[in-house]
């Protein structure tokens, strides 16, 4: 190994450190979005710091190039930010559906209020359609729900 | 009869459906006096919502589209809402005759989910190939799960009880074929009584059911995988006290 690649290796490691960090920093990266790139970059750093770790590491468990025992590891941790990244998909969009639920709720609520205090104001008598009557929310009654079977 | 229809809501989810909503909803009110009427107006970009109010329903309008489970839901919670004790899922594209909805309302008096099945004998809707052996599979799983006889799983006319109603509001499904399977694999699983009425249905307004059969295969494993899915997730427990306490 030449200096230069022995260097790149450190620069490289410390890159990812730095920019993980800032944006922690700036709030742009939440601390449970970020437990794997700093472990990654953990592992970059000692691993270009001291090649002799992945040397080491790589005769544990009987890789015989080091270098392929870095790329399983990478493989791995990109793939467990990958999953992270679809579970919280999946969590936003329930939180999406949850809310486009209550906005259609409440704008259910605002247009009977609307009807209500309309029809209270101007012709109390005057309408009696059906959008009259079943714009009007009957009151909830969780309580009273019959058990049926 | 005529008490129930006044505590039941008719949810039709409506995805840029301005074309037929209007009539659907006329004939609903027309063959089922006394009942209220929730269009479920799913992210349309047409005039979906409008149409469906100056015909006398109630619309609530989804900001963005959520697909048939994610507008049932809104269905099933503004019914607990608001206290009604029966829901019905009508199509908003007119293949569900309104009329059969009285059948269905009637068999909810010793079930808790009553499916409007199209191969029980009425009717001449006829499905071949993949899609059939698909619906034939799923249709014999979910019948032992809930101990019953039923032949069209995928029915998207059905009929839901107090109980169901409380489940659903909170449990119904959004993923793909979740508003069809899962949500049947999950009423059975807690202990909802699923039953089948034979009903007929009308030729869709918009177009007749893909015969292409590398996208019956695609349905076929999507099917399969929807309904293995809904066996592996934890069974949701509907506690038997929750409507007194």
């Amino acid at each position: 190994m030449t200096l230069a690649s022995y260097l790149f290796g450190i620069v490289a490691a410390v890159l990812i450190f730095v920019v993980v960090i800032e944006m922690l920093r700036r709030h742009q990266l939440r601390e449970r979005h970020a437990t794997w790139w700093l472990i990654a970059g953990t592992l970059a750093l000692v691993g270009s710091v001291f090649p002799v770790t992945v040397t080491w590491a790589s005769r544990i468990v009987g890789v015989e190039l080091p270098v392929n025992l870095v790329f399983f590891v990478s493989l791995i941790i990109l793939f467990l930010v990958c999953l992270q990244q679809s579970a919280e998909l999946t969590s936003l969009e329930a939180k999406t559906r949850t809310l486009v639920e209550v906005v259609a709720m409440q704008d259910l609520r605002i247009r009977a209020l609307e009807a209500a205090s309309a029809s209270g104001s101007a012709a109390p008598a005057a309408r009696s359609d059906h959008t009259e009557r079943t714009e009007q929310p009957r009151p909830a009654q969780p309580g009273q729900l019959p058990e049926a079977g | 009869m005529q008490s129930r229809l006044l505590s039941t809501l008719i949810v039709m989810p409506a995805w840029n459906e301005e074309e037929s909503v209007a009539d659907v909803v006329a004939e609903v009110f027309r063959s089922l006096p006394g009942v209220h009427c929730l269009v479920v107006d799913d992210g349309s970009t047409d005039r979906t919502a409008v149409v469906a109010r100056a015909a006398g329903a109630t619309v609530a309008t989804l900001a963005v589209n959520l697909g048939v489970g994610g507008a049932m839901r809104v269905g099933f919670r503004y019914a607990l809402e608001n206290g009604f004790d029966y829901v019905v899922q009508v199509d908003s594209d007119g293949q569900h005759d309104p009329q059969s909805v009285i059948s269905l309302l009637q068999a909810l008096d010793d079930a808790d989910v009553v499916l409007g099945a199209r191969f029980a004998g009425a009717g001449s809707y006829r499905v071949t190939g993949p899609r059939r052996w698909a619906m034939v599979a799923l249709a014999g799983v979910i019948s032992r799960l809930a101990h019953t006889t039923l032949t069209d799983t995928t029915s998207g006319f059905r009929a839901s009880g107090p109980r169901a109603v409380r489940l659903f509001a909170a449990h119904y499904p959004a993923e793909y074929l979740g508003d069809t399977i899962e949500s049947l694999v999950i009423a059975a699983r807690a202990g909802c009584v699923i039953r089948q009425v034979p009903v007929v249905m009308r030729e869709r307004s918009g177009g007749v059911p893909s015969h292409d059969p590398v996208k019956a295969a695609i349905y076929l494993g999507r099917a399969g995988m929807a309904l293995l899915l809904a066996l592996m997730r934890p069974r949701i427990v509907l506690a038997r006290g929750e409507a007194t306490s």
